[in-house]
């Protein structure tokens, strides 16, 4: 990198950095929001309603959710609990980089909170928790990660509006959902409790799956909290 | 229902959870106790999405070596452990899917 230092600004750089680093993760986010696309006319959205969830919600499996919610009539009470519970994860996501965007003006972390998904913090995070890059054009690179992605979400979303009801259910497009997450989730299993977090709310999550509204979810993001913090806490005791 | 008031509604809280800790943090702290809850949250949410999709596709119970489903994600979840490779992942996903449905 030094040596192109005289030919690319830090700033183009760390730009550059964040959009490679989020190309590959954008693969699996495209026939997501395909899928996305489709499924939110057929659950009764207009189709500026549905390419509109995609800007102003900007949460694929709340928004997967929410289109699965609103074409069964759920009351909007329950639509935006589900939605406030599945997207609780995000509170992680900014506590972990929100200590280091703190010298940032306040429309730069407007703009970065915009941008915060699962799919953006994978590649941020790990750029973040790099320290022998200076933290000085850091908010750069999840600029360029979290308009990658952003820009994948709309233009998937638009093709899979167009597309309606041509993308045949056969070829199980929504399948790339459960991948991505599993992506995601499986290599951050480090430890005991963690595993068995994710282990029983999956557990909970099959068994409570009849449930209305999708309130099985809740039940089992609960019952898996419980269990990872139940866990580790017996571990810290035992272990003094 | 008004879809749009559902729409923006979301759009609220899903924005107000991503910026309230860049927010607030110069001004509060999380407790541990909360802080420790949040860090399950993303195995949790995550796996609450995803088991279902496997052992339930089409939302049956299906635990038979028929289903698809089940036998792609078990394999993906080996690959994604193995490999911490998304594509790779997804790939062997998908083709998997494909190969058995």
């Amino acid at each position: 990198m030094s040596t192109r230092a005289g030919t690319i600004s830090p700033v183009k750089n760390a730009i550059w950095q964040g959009i490679k680093a989020e190309i590959p993760i954008t693969i699996g986010v495209i026939p997501f929001g395909l899928i996305y696309g489709v499924l939110g006319l057929s659950a009764g959205l207009t189709p500026l309603q549905a390419q509109a969830m995609s800007s102003i919600v900007f949460a694929g499996s709340a928004q997967f959710l929410g289109a699965q919610l609103i074409s069964v009539g759920t009351p909007l009470p329950v639509l935006w609990l589900t939605t406030f519970i599945v997207n609780l994860r995000h509170v992680l996501y900014s506590t972990a980089l929100g200590p280091d965007v703190q010298h940032l003006s306040r429309k730069w972390r407007w703009l970065l909170a915009y941008l915060l998904t699962d799919e953006a913090y994978a590649a941020t995070a790990v750029h973040y928790g790099n320290h022998q890059i200076p933290l000085a054009h850091k908010h750069y690179f999840w600029l360029g990660a979290g308009f990658t992605l952003w820009g994948v979400w709309q233009l998937s979303t638009a093709v899979g509006i167009l597309l309606g009801t041509q993308v045949p259910p056969e070829w199980g497009l929504d399948f790339t959902l459960a991948l991505t997450f599993i992506g995601i989730v499986v290599p951050s299993l480090k430890d005991r409790p963690n595993a068995m977090a994710a282990l029983s709310a999956g557990l909970v999550a099959v068994l409570a799956f009849s449930l209305p509204y999708k309130l099985g979810l809740m039940l089992a993001t609960l019952t898996g909290i419980a269990v990872g913090v139940w866990l580790e806490n017996r571990k810290g005791k035992m272990g003094h | 229902m008004n879809l749009w008031i559902a729409i923006i509604g979301m759009g609220i809280i899903t924005y107000a959870i991503r910026l309230a800790p860049i927010w607030l943090l110069e001004r509060a702290t999380i407790s541990p106790g909360w802080r420790q809850a949040l860090r399950f949250v993303p195995a949790a949410v995550l796996s609450a999405i995803i088991l279902p999709e496997l052992f339930l596709p089409g939302g049956t119970l299906d635990l038979s070596l028929g289903n698809a489903r089940l036998l792609a994600g078990l394999a993906a979840i080996l690959v994604a452990w193995r490999t911490k490779n998304i594509l790779w992942t997804l790939a062997v996903g998908m083709g998997l899917l494909w190969v058995l449905g």
